[in-house]
């Protein structure tokens, strides 16, 4: 299956890259989507990831076609 | 309801207006607006600030924002909303952020553009990076929680 990762804001800065695209054979959540994007590189603790524009927890199951987003806590307002 | 994202300077009061002329049909309904409007100091943490950008997620912003504005309208009875919130490179007393709410009563406009200014800065997808004086450039960690 196909997954577009993307990133943002300081986490983007940090990793030098505003997205990835992936493929996986079998079954993957969300966590496994930054393990293979960023092998070398721990998600911060307090990152927040969402799934198709909605906020997922790591342990979330992703599939085919879905956009998956790392970012650090909003600061909006 | 209206939720708009602006890249260019906007005037809250002249949103406020166009939007409350433009929806005809609260013209003798609404008895209460309430009316949050955040703006750019040029001052933070100690630090002088002379500008910022803010990024936003686009489609998740508009996505999260709506989804806040239908929470709010489950929990008080409310007329119209209109949200604006602006990205881009911004400078000190620029406003960022507009929360318009018509009802009926005032204790629900106070009380869902509360709700709805809250949930915004915890939820919607935003993020803010400070230029210093000092030419400095630092991404904004948190927002402060505006209970306390």
């Amino acid at each position: 299956m196909s997954i577009k990762v993307r990133y943002f804001a300081s986490l983007k800065e940090s990793i030098g890259r505003s997205e990835d695209n992936l493929e996986f054979s079998g079954p993957a959540t969300v966590g496994d989507v930054w393990h293979r994007a960023n092998p070398d590189k721990t998600l911060p603790d307090n990152s927040l990831a969402a799934v198709n524009m909605d906020y997922v927890e790591l342990n979330s199951a992703v599939k085919d076609g879905d956009e998956v987003a790392f970012f650090p806590p909003v600061t909006g307002g | 309801m209206d939720i708009k994202i602006c890249a260019e300077p906007f005037d809250p009061w002249q949103e406020i207006q166009g939007h409350q002329h433009s929806a005809n049909n609260m013209a003798g309904k609404f008895g209460a607006t309430s009316i949050f409007i955040g703006t750019m100091r040029d001052f933070n943490e100690g630090d002088d600030v002379k500008g910022m950008t803010l990024e936003h997620y686009p489609g998740m912003t508009e996505k999260q924002l709506e989804k806040i504005v239908a929470e709010a309208a489950r929990q008080w009875p409310v007329i119209d909303v209109l949200v604006v919130h602006r990205v881009g490179d911004i400078l000190p007393n620029d406003p960022i952020v507009l929360v318009a709410v018509w009802t009926s009563h005032r204790g629900d406009a106070f009380d869902a553009s509360r709700y709805i200014m809250e949930a915004l800065k915890s939820r919607a997808p935003f993020w803010k990076k400070e230029l210093l004086k000092s030419q400095a450039e630092r991404w904004l960690e948190k927002n402060t929680d505006g209970y306390s």
